[in-house]
Parts: structure tokens; sequence; C-alpha cells
């Protein structure tokens, strides 16, 4: 027998709605850095910038009770294994951000010869949202969330200010 | 209309009536724990806490939930199965079962037994059991140290802790919690008894795993203790009897030192919750401002200085009454 994956027999509208809402408004990242990035990320969740206030503070320890990885600084291809196995073991509605340039394309330690980076953490898992920056300031984080939360209910925040724009 | 009455006053409209009223208490008791232990991380970090959902992030935790309930399950392919589908159940249960005997006011209590105390102690020592079964289970290193980390530290703590409460239990001369209550309508115990209090709460911060002895969940290095491998609601039942057990601890302190429902003007059931919450602000206060003990620190602690002056208390006590 075929078996569709993707698309889910039944749309139960407002239900899927509710559940996006509540997923989207309690992202919590994976505690799980590779390089400087990394520290900007802690940064983010600090005093002056706050992620808690949008309900993604809570820093999980273990893969199996996180929704979002944040792939943090430079894949080395020797930690690359380690960072694919961590996504794997966390469960299902689970979403990845590259942040920084390194986890983008390589960032600057990309060139033609090299032989110990992976260039871009879309080589080896599924990316959702891009963070850019060498590293991004907690800013750009936050943005970076609020975007993915837009993506997940496919309404956002972000929108009213950006329409205010024009 | 006479027949409603009897039904209502009977035992097992009682029981029923009763098992509602504590599920529903214990669901809103932690999401409202949850939100407040957040809200006084943040405040105590110079920062706002959960600000967006609801007003000043109230209903942070609703969204938790419903995002848990709506997370795959993951059963890990060597773990021991029954075992690992069973260990959120059994944590659970004891802790339902202590707010049978727990007197919320001189009537609101749903069976007043002679053994109350020795009830919630007995059910609050099966929490370990579950907490074992949840590590071994699991099949991972870390859910294992926890585990027996977690055992090694309620035993050392599950003594001092009788103690105290014996320390108590001579001055009143009975297991039940209205006559402990009753016995406080003048002066309350802490006054008689500072060190038993002290006593008692370091070892309900301990009994409920929570910094600075939450060594069983230490992050640093045990990445997060026996319920590494838990996902979803699962790992949410977990949670809920954590705060719940939380709630237990501070409302036996509340009713063996502070007055239970004794108070003037409100009525006895906001003065009892009035005071429960305040200590579990103290509870809460201490996770946030202490850093957490080593092991072996902690196990020191527990044989070496607060179980002698257990005894001490309790030698103390028995004198006074003896000679007065």
């Amino acid at each position: 027998m075929e078996t569709k994956t993707g698309e889910p027999l039944i749309h139960l509208g407002v239900l899927e709605e509710a559940l996006n809402l509540a997923r989207a408004n309690s992202l919590w990242p994976l505690t799980f850095g590779l390089a400087c990035c990394a520290i900007e990320m802690m940064a983010a969740g600090a005093a002056r910038f706050d992620l808690d206030r949008f309900g993604a503070g809570v820093f999980r320890p273990s893969p199996r009770q996180c929704d979002l990885m944040i792939v943090a600084g430079t894949i080395s291809k020797k930690m690359a294994p380690a960072v694919v196995r961590l996504y794997e073991q966390m469960p299902a509605p689970k979403w990845v951000m590259a942040m920084g340039n390194c986890a983008i394309s390589g960032g600057p330690f990309y060139y033609p010869t090299q032989y110990a980076i992976v260039p871009g953490a879309d080589l080896i898992i599924p990316v959702d949202v891009y963070v850019p920056g060498c590293p991004p300031r907690p800013e750009t984080l936050i943005e970076g969330i609020l975007i993915l939360e837009e993506k997940i209910t496919k309404r956002g925040r972000l929108r009213k200010f950006r329409d205010a724009k024009g | 209309m006479e027949l409603v009455a009897q039904l209502l006053g009977s035992e097992g409209a009682r029981m029923v009536v009763g098992l509602i009223a504590v599920i529903a208490l214990v669901s809103v008791n932690a999401l409202f724990l949850i939100w407040m232990e957040r809200k006084v991380a943040a405040h105590m970090q110079l920062r706002p806490g959960p600000m967006e959902v609801g007003p000043h992030g109230a209903f942070q935790t609703v969204a938790d939930a419903i995002k848990l309930m709506g997370k795959e399950l993951i059963t890990p392919a060597e773990v021991d199965k029954p075992i690992f589908w069973l260990a959120p159940i059994v944590i659970f249960l004891p802790v339902l079962l202590s707010f049978l005997v727990i007197p919320f006011s001189s009537t609101w209590i749903i069976r007043d037994m002679d053994v109350g105390i020795l009830l919630i102690l007995a059910f609050s020592t099966l929490s370990v059991l579950s907490i074992l079964m949840a590590g071994w289970s699991s099949n991972n290193k870390y859910a294992v140290f926890g585990a027996i980390r977690s055992v090694a530290q309620n035993i050392a703590y599950e003594i001092p802790l009788l103690v105290t409460v014996m320390s108590i239990i001579l001055m009143v001369g009975s297991f039940k919690l209205t006559d402990i209550v009753a016995a406080q309508s003048g002066l309350w115990f802490v006054v008689v008894q500072p060190l038993a209090f002290i006593l008692f709460i370091i070892c309900a911060t301990a009994e409920t795993n929570r910094a600075p002895f939450d060594i069983p969940e230490a992050e640093s290095e045990l990445v997060a203790g026996f319920h590494t491998e838990y996902t979803g609601m699962r790992f949410a039942l977990f949670f809920l009897a954590e705060y719940t057990n939380m709630f237990i601890a501070a409302a036996v302190a509340t009713l063996l030192f502070l007055g239970g429902w004794h108070g003037p003007f409100l009525p006895g059931v906001v003065w009892f919750l009035i005071k429960v919450y305040a200590v579990i602000f103290l509870l809460m206060w201490f996770r946030w401002t202490f850093p957490r003990t080593r092991f072996d620190q902690l196990i020191t602690f527990a044989w070496k200085i607060l179980i002698p002056l257990a005894f001490v208390n309790l030698l103390i006590t028995a004198l006074v009454l003896k000679l007065r």
C-alpha cells in the first residue's frame, strides 16, 4: 500500500491553527553551540535581549524535548555526524535555524582546497531559516525566531511592522 | 431534593468531588507555577520573562502544554518498554494521593485520617521508585546516573525530614494534620521550633530535587537527568509531578510550622494558599540564587550536619516536654 507523507489526511482547521499558534509561541531551542555564534545566542537569552519574552527561552539540554535546533557556528567534518544525530533525535514537529555565515555557507573558512568544514548546514539537515551575520547580533537572532513563527503560523508579528513601513 | 442532598453527603460523592477538585487544582497549579518560576527567574536576572502570550505572558504555559501535546512520542529502540511507559504514570499517582489528607481549611479536606502526615511522607518516598524506573528503563547512561543520584539523595534527606517532623509530632501528640494545625491557633510552631523549620525547608528542597540540590538533573553534566529520553506529554507528566510535589512540600511546611489556615480577617482557605505560595516563592528564590552543590558535598551535608542536628533538635524537644 502506498503511504503519503507530508500532507495530513484530514484537516482540522481551527484546531490545527491553535496548535500551530502554540508551537510558534513555545519554540524550545536545543542547548547546543558550535562556535562563536553560540556566544551571541547566549547573549540573546540573557538580560538585555531576552528570548524568553517570545517563549523561546527554555533551552532544553536534551534533544528529545526540543523544537528548534539553532546551528550556531562552523560545522567541521568531524562534528557533522553529531549534528545530524542530534537532529534525528528531536521529536517530530522540529525546525532548524542556520545561524551565522559559517552555518549558511561555510563563511570565512570556505575556500576551494579546504578539507575541514561542511560549507552549509543545509547540506546535511533541512534548514528553515537562515540568519546571516558573522556573528549575527542578538537582534538578528530574535528576528530569525519571529520569521520562523511567521513560517509556522502563516501570519506574524513582524508583518504588522513591515506593512507599516511600506 | 432530599435524595440529592443525601447523595452529596455520602462518602462516595465526597471522593468523586474531591478527585475532580484535586485534578483541577493540580493542573491549574502547575500551569501557574511554571509561569511564576519563569517570571521569578527572569526578574532575578533583570529580564522581563515571558511577555508576548497573554498579558505579561500569563498564557505562556498554556501554549507550552498544547505544544507538548502535539509532539511526537518517541520510544527509543532499546528501552525497557513497559517500565518506560509506566514511569510517568507512577510518578503522578502518589502525588495525587497526597492531596487526600491535606486540609485546606478546617472543613476543606477530603479524608481526615489519623495517619495523615505519615501517609504524605510515605507517598512522597514512592516518587523515588518512579525516578529509578525512568532512569533504568531509558537505557541511557545519563538517565541511569541521574536516577542513581536521585535515589542516594532522597534516602539521605528522608531521614532528617522524618526526624524533624517527629519533633513536631512529639509536641502535638497526633499524626492527624487537623490536630497539628489546631495546636497552632495561638503560636505558630515556626516560633517554637525555628531550627526544625530551617531543617525541614532544606530537606524539602532536596526532596523535590530543586536547586541547589538538583543534581539528579544537572544539565551541565547529565544532559537532562532521568527524563533525558522522554518526549512530549510523558516529559510533561514529569514536569507536572515536580511542580505538584513542590506544592505538597510547601503545604506540609505550612501545616506543620506556619499555622495552616489560621490568620485574621480572610477565610481559612485563602490564608492557607497565601502561605503555601509564599513558601513556594522561597523555594524559587533558592533556585535562582544558590549555585548547585557537588554530589559529595550534598551527601556529606545530609549525613554529617543535617541528621545530627535533627536528632539534637528531637532530643531537646523531648527533654523540654518531659521537664515541663
